[in-house]
């Protein structure tokens, strides 16, 4: 399907430019999705949407003027340019001619999930539920998600670029409240993929089992220690830490902005010669993978750490013009309302030779932290704070009682330096991330790595 | 054709497709969002955009859907996904429209002198936003400042003759500053907002983001202890949203909520008001209906140390016995009614932050609180979130700190809060919230 006629999109650009600029660029979208959640038992909000807009934007030196519409109508994509045009005060200039529209690499999809008939995710759901409450007779609350959305981009720019991208998403989220006397507590477990209904044919169910172990174990959670310990970080959703200590640290406008403590240290060793991380946003049907950006740049995968050295940051165009280098295809916009901003695809630390238990071994007081409710980084410090939502003690270099309410405080730069161990246990998660009012998926992960030590904040005392 | 039309039709298109009740909420806006950086304007937006969201019942099934595409066709057809959507659901004897039906006024929503500001006037009011962030000595650099705005006009009708529509402006402006180097670097936020861009103080705003970050400069962990803990408008607006979102009557009959089961008990101590209110001018939140019809108004949450009501929209009222408080929120035409918070107001009280802080004699002061919504869990309510602020030493502001932990459960804080301040202003941290610093008597704080 073509959203956009190259002769039509040809035309839009030729009037953006028509008071100058360097670069112009317009961005079509049709985006539409489909959702529904169980709760206290019930199926309820199903929910479908569709859209269509676009978004006009001109570079000029430093300065970036765009605009947006809803709809694709030909008067408004042309309204649009020239008001956005009227921004720069200069001589026309002339955008190169289009080349063909190069299409994104598609990740396969087997089964396009609008394909598959609604009642039968109602029905997923009920199972998942049905599940949740079989794992114990203290699981009290089960709240069960299922979304798919598909997004068609286009994108055409002044410098001859055309390209079209065709992403479906799909994911199914279990969030279990298990309840023992006055003690409550919450397990939550996802899975999710640029993928299609097959995602979830094989046993999906699993996803509230899972859930709501974690809910059944922490009833049990003694209060969380307090204090600097060494920790052992969980694979999979465990790499937010990276995601967040690390990679928003080396997207490039924090970089050139001096907003980054990572800025000026490409070269530098940051981690031991063992530690290597990856950006790949061209990791096949991964949750925060694509065919090409949402500038028409193809995703591929991007060395941020080789061997403990810092290799390389995350680039749009923008600010791979102003760096003298080729984007890193990571111009990700959360829609045709907003710009494209350097962002993290999949982003994960590679495996190692340890085994989780061999980590966990060498640590004879610490915590073992599987999972984050969320984080936070100041990228300017590389300060961050992670809320643990299911973490254990390590005693004696054994995994012992669960505990709760601990948080990770610590830097960026210190917990890289204070990396022990690795594990080969790889496995990406599907997470959310927001930056700047703009919410993109993003894939975090790692296998289990071994942190010497960090700043454990608990309520034990 | 007005907004109010493509609303009707909206609901005149779900009923022939066999909904037995339905309503219709669309929006049309249009905004402007300047981002500076070395004082040079980075980027400049011109935008607008319409929708409508179509919420379709058969009988007490509901099911929503939403669109860009404002044609009869396109109308219709979002109807129909609706209609269809609502087969889907499982039934729900509390769900439907809502018995009470009107507009409360409130007044000033519109500004009439937002319409003065040409692009360039408040490309300028940024950029002084921008050069007063930048002034100060000891201020690094300015990650960006920022200025924004939107005229919107909102309407909705539903399958009982209600049709309604309001208009509203907003602008704000926000600047971050950096002080210090390094790994010492440090950040300050300021922030401003009102009706249109004449309520900004630009030299206020970039003074507070500067300001914040210079008193950070030097920032070390402490070691760790109990101690009396000073929260900032800031963050106590923060802790103030995450408490109010535990007041929904939806997260409390879902049993995610730690005030279920607490209305009449005592959960604060008196010393701490606190207050809903949808109809309040200067709140940005305020409308004259909610999110399904029902006129706005303003619901007591805690007073005399009470838990007084939690906030309903008709589903859960219905449910509880209760009449709606008028909070069915709508983020916007994308999603469908959901009971949320309006304006959360805490009521000043007589100390300013001299004051506090002198009462405080030896303590902490918290000026930021990094990952409330990961570090709290919202049905226990205990907490340990990142902070960063400013010891407290013979009443008086002493050593930045960073890299600390402050925990405990939001009950016991709320108990154990001791004096109120005086100096109110709205924040948009937790949702919008118009709130002072707090002084709250103890906390375990965790550093080294």
């Amino acid at each position: 399907m073509t959203l956009v006629e190259p002769e039509l999109a040809a035309r839009v650009l030729e009037r953006a430019l028509g008071r100058g600029g360097d670069m112009a660029e317009l961005y079509a979208e049709a985006r539409g999705g489909f959702g529904i959640s169980l709760d206290d038992g019930r199926v309820e909000r199903p929910q479908r949407g569709r859209e269509t807009g676009a978004c006009v934007r001109v570079v000029h030196g430093e300065s970036t003027h765009y605009g947006h519409v809803d709809g694709l109508a030909e008067e408004d994509l042309l309204r649009v340019a020239g008001s956005v045009s009227e921004a720069v005060r200069g001589e026309a200039a002339h955008p190169v001619a289009l080349t063909a529209t190069r299409r994104g690499t598609r990740h396969a999809v087997a089964t396009p999930p609008e394909d598959v008939d609604a009642a039968r995710k109602a029905e997923l759901l009920r199972a998942c539920d049905e599940r949740a409450r079989a794992a114990g007779a203290e699981v009290a609350q089960a709240r069960i998600g299922y979304a798919e959305s598909r997004r068609e981009v286009e994108v055409y720019g002044s410098d001859g670029r055309a390209a079209a991208d065709d992403r479906t998403r799909i994911r199914l989220s279990a969030q279990i409240v298990a309840r023992r006397d006055d003690r409550v507590e919450t397990g939550s477990h996802t899975r999710g993929g640029h993928a299609g209904w097959e995602l979830l044919e094989d046993e999906p169910e699993s996803v509230a089992d899972e859930a709501a172990r974690r809910a059944l174990t922490l009833l049990d959670a003694v209060d969380a220690p307090t204090g600097r310990l060494p920790v052992v970080v969980g694979n999979g959703f465990g790499g937010v830490l990276l995601h967040e200590a690390v990679g928003h640290g080396l997207e490039a406008d924090a970089v050139q902005k001096d907003a980054s403590v990572y800025a000026g240290r490409l070269g530098e060793q940051l981690a031991p010669d063992f530690v290597t991380a990856y950006d790949d946003g061209s990791r096949p049907n991964a949750w925060g993978s694509e065919g090409v950006d949402d500038e028409g740049t193809p995703t591929r995968r991007t060395t941020v750490i080789e061997d403990g050295r810092l290799a390389s940051y995350l680039y749009d165009l923008l600010r791979a013009r102003k760096a003298g280098v080729a984007s890193t295809g990571n111009g990700r916009r959360e829609s045709f309302r907003h710009l494209p901003v350097p962002r993290m695809t999949n982003t994960f630390f590679a495996p190692g030779d340890a085994t989780p238990e061999e980590l966990i071994g060498t640590v004879e007081r610490g915590l073992y932290a599987v999972s984050f409710g969320g984080g936070q980084v100041e990228p300017a410090t590389g300060d961050f704070v992670f809320g643990v939502s299911e973490g254990y003690l390590i005693e004696g270099g054994r995994v012992t009682a669960p505990v709760r309410g601990a948080t990770l405080v610590g830097n960026g730069l210190e917990a890289l330096k204070a990396i022990e161990g690795i594990a080969g246990d790889l496995d990406i998660a599907t997470g959310y991330c927001g930056k700047g009012g703009q919410t993109v998926a993003a894939g975090v992960g790692q296998p289990h790595v071994l942190i010497r030590e960090l700043t454990v904040g608990g309520t034990a005392g | 054709m007005t907004l109010e039309d493509a609303a009707r039709r909206a609901v005149e298109a779900a009923r022939s497709a066999g909904a037995s009740d339905a309503d219709a909420w669309a929006e049309e806006s249009t905004s402007r969002r300047v981002r500076v950086y070395a004082g040079e304007v980075e980027s400049l937006s011109d935008a607008g955009g319409r929708g409508i969201g179509v919420r379709a019942f058969a009988g007490s099934r509901s099911g929503y859907a939403y669109g860009t595409d404002l044609s009869d066709a396109g109308v219709a057809e979002t109807a129909l996904a609706a209609r269809e959507a609502a087969e889907l659901a499982d039934e729900d004897e509390h769900e439907g429209l809502p018995d009470e039906l009107g507009s409360s006024r409130v007044d000033g929503l519109a500004s009439p002198g937002f319409a003065d500001w040409s692009t360039e006037r408040v490309v300028e009011l940024a950029l002084a936003v921008d050069r007063a962030a930048r002034a100060p000595e000891g201020v690094t650099q300015v990650e960006n400042s920022v200025y924004s705005d939107a005229r919107g006009s909102v309407a909705l009708a539903n399958s009982r003759g209600f049709a309604a529509s309001y208009d509203a402006t907003q602008a704000w402006a926000y600047s971050s500053a950096f002080a210090g180097e390094g790994a010492d670097l440090m950040t300050g936020i300021g922030v401003g907002m009102g009706r249109d861009p004449a309520a900004l103080d630009p030299e206020a705003i970039g003074a507070e983001a500067a300001s914040r970050a210079l008193a950070l400069v030097g920032a070390r962990q402490p070691e760790s202890r109990r101690c009396p803990v000073v929260l900032d408008a800031f963050v106590a607006a923060s802790f103030m949203g995450f408490i109010g979102s535990m007041l929904s009557a939806d997260a409390v009959q879902r049993g995610r909520s730690l005030f279920a089961d607490r209305e009449g008990d005592e959960v604060a101590d008196p010393v701490l008001r606190l207050a809903d209110d949808g109809t309040d001018p200067d709140g940005p939140a305020s409308a004259p209906f909610d999110g399904e019809g029902t006129p706005t108004g303003r619901t007591g949450l805690i007073e005399d140390g009470r838990l007084l009501s939690f906030l309903y929209d008709t589903r859960t009222a219905r449910r509880a016995g209760r009449a709606t408080t008028g909070n069915a929120s709508r983020g916007s035409y994308r999603s469908p009614p959901m009971v949320g918070t309006t304006n959360l107001i805490v009521d000043p009280g007589e100390l300013d932050l001299a004051g506090l802080l002198a009462e405080a004699g030896d303590g902490l002061y918290v000026t930021d609180v990094a990952g409330l919504h990961s570090g709290v869990n919202p049905v226990s309510g205990t907490f340990s979130v990142g902070a960063s602020g400013r010891l407290i030493e013979d009443g008086e502001p002493a050593a930045p700190v960073r890299e600390i932990t402050i925990a405990g459960d939001l009950v016991s804080m709320l108990r154990s809060v001791r004096s109120v301040g005086s100096e109110a202003r709205w924040v948009p941290f937790g949702g919008s919230v118009e709130a002072p610093p707090l002084l709250v008597a103890e906390m375990a704080v965790s550093g080294s």
